[in-house]
């Protein structure tokens, strides 16, 4: 997709902070792995296998879902740390709607940031306004009207929430699904039905029109939450994802080098099954699995923001 | 009707299609060695140059992607692909394919917040200055004597090389509706540029 959001400045010095310029590094890592690492080392072992970029953190979401508690921003010394072991963007998460929390993130020099469910809500009413940020931001979502809103804030790349730190990719999917769903359904739709569909979605009424026209969301569209496999990455590639977020899925299996390899190559050679069955092969256990249906309601990731 | 290969190994290879097919121009994603077989052209897009340089070597692309360029397929590099055809770079990794005689600098403007867009004047490229979206951009340190610099910015590094029938720039046209570059590209192609 081509970013043409803001027109040119007739001034010609160089612009930071642009949209197309926060946009366009989204579209640099797509058909990529994003992988979260909690040390240099894993930091580098990411690198090595081809991650596209890495997340920082001081605990994976498998561990932060055992540790209970309030789950913050990590250490600015840790995220540091792991900047300067690798050469690929790095990200970094703030809490939902903790716009100070992105500020220090900003202030580190953090590639993306990402405000998410994962760490516990510091604003349950109000996501970050993204907009006034120089550094760009990707959000969760769990259907259409929910990515349009955060669109509408500034995020300038989306993910589906999924349900992070089960290694287990149904709510990915389910995510992914009635995003790509409720697409298909507005660019079918009558333009005079958009501003209906507008209100039912709760969605900003000029990116309802927009995908109206493109058929696509607006920016770049990742697969989060609860992917463990290489067929789990392709089969969200194949849903029509750009690429995947890997959690705990890596570092939390038996052989992390192997797994990380393993899912860059299945999420370029998603439609391959041949080389897909080659690259499945011998990898160890994958990740512990929880069923999603054991998590009580006011226990899952997801359904934090809205 | 020339066909032109994306390498689609990673990045933003679905943008460059976008463009050439906005010119009329079959393209073809390029995924395994026997893609590469009749193609007249070859376009190595942005991503993140260790990713495509890890899958390119794992997937065993590298020696015929090199036999490919070097008996005279033309080939354009935007950013990582830059990156990826220098035959060296200041940094220690990854490993590129040594097909253009530049020294490359990866991330020669800083982290993300650096990232900016800039109009600038290209030789060989009419009309207004051309849109330039710099997004983690690599830079080239130092050139050979048989490469071309088609446009510097105000540091005085190029931003946009040719050697003969290879063009790189680091930069990302693929991400404007702006299609003057891939119109010079396939002029190469088409044996006029």
């Amino acid at each position: 997709m081509a970013i043409d959001h803001i027109s040119q400045d007739t001034n010609n010095s160089p612009k930071t902070g642009t949209w197309r310029v926060k946009a366009g590094l989204a579209q640099m890592l797509k058909g990529g792995v994003i992988m979260d690492v909690v040390t240099a080392d894993q930091a580098k072992i990411a690198e090595d296998a081809g991650a596209v970029s890495v997340m920082a953190l001081e605990r994976v979401p498998s561990d932060i879902r055992k540790a209970g508690g309030v789950a913050r921003m990590a250490d600015p010394s840790k995220i540091i740390e792991i900047m300067d072991a690798v050469s690929i963007p790095v990200m970094a998460k703030c809490r939902i709607g903790h716009f100070v929390e992105a500020q220090i993130l900003e202030s580190l020099g953090v590639d993306y940031v990402d405000e998410s469910e994962v760490l516990t809500p510091a604003d349950e009413n109000n996501h970050v306004d993204k907009h006034s940020f120089k550094m760009p931001f990707v959000c969760g979502c769990r259907n259409l009207g929910e990515a349009l809103r955060r669109i509408g804030e500034g995020a300038s790349m989306i993910r589906t929430k999924g349900e992070a730190g089960t290694g287990n990719v149904v709510e990915a999917v389910r995510h992914a699904r009635t995003v790509m769903g409720e697409i298909r359904r507005i660019q079918t739709m009558n333009k005079d039905e958009l501003m209906a569909i507008s209100r039912d979605m709760s969605a900003p009424f000029d990116l309802v029109q927009e995908v109206h026209r493109t058929g696509k969301l607006p920016v770049v569209n990742f697969a989060a939450g609860g992917i463990a496999s290489p067929a789990d990455a392709a089969l969200m590639m194949q849903l029509g994802v750009d690429g995947v977020f890997v959690g705990s899925g890596i570092f939390k299996s038996e052989n992390p080098q192997l797994m990380a390899s393993a899912i860059v190559g299945a999420t370029t050679h998603f439609e391959d099954a041949d080389e897909l069955a080659k690259l499945s092969k011998g990898l160890g256990d994958s990740m512990p699995g929880l069923d999603v249906h054991t998590i009580s309601a006011d226990e899952q990731f997801a359904s934090r923001g809205w | 009707m020339p066909t032109v290969g994306v390498l689609a190994i990673q990045g933003d290879f679905h943008e460059h299609k976008e463009a050439l097919l906005r010119l009329g121009v079959n393209s073809r994603e390029i995924r395994v060695r026997s893609h590469l077989s009749g193609i007249d052209g070859l376009i190595i897009p942005g991503g993140e140059s260790t990713t495509i340089v890890q899958l390119i070597d794992k997937f065993q692309l590298r020696d015929t992607l090199i036999d490919e360029v070097n008996s005279g397929l033309p080939v354009w590099g935007t950013c990582a692909g830059m990156i990826v055809l220098a035959n060296r770079l200041t940094e220690s990794r990854p490993s590129p394919l040594n097909l253009m005689d530049i020294e490359v600098s990866r991330n020669a403007f800083g982290r993300q917040i650096h990232s900016f867009e800039l109009d600038i004047d290209i030789a060989g490229v009419q009309g207004p200055p051309f849109p330039a979206i710099f997004i983690r951009a690599p830079i080239v340190k130092n050139c050979g004597a048989m490469v071309k610099i088609l446009a510097s910015i105000e540091n005085g590094f190029p931003v946009a090389v040719r050697q003969g029938h290879i063009l790189a720039t680091s930069f990302h046209p693929e991400l404007t509706n702006d299609d003057r570059i891939h119109r010079l590209f396939m002029d190469i192609v088409e044996g006029s540029g």
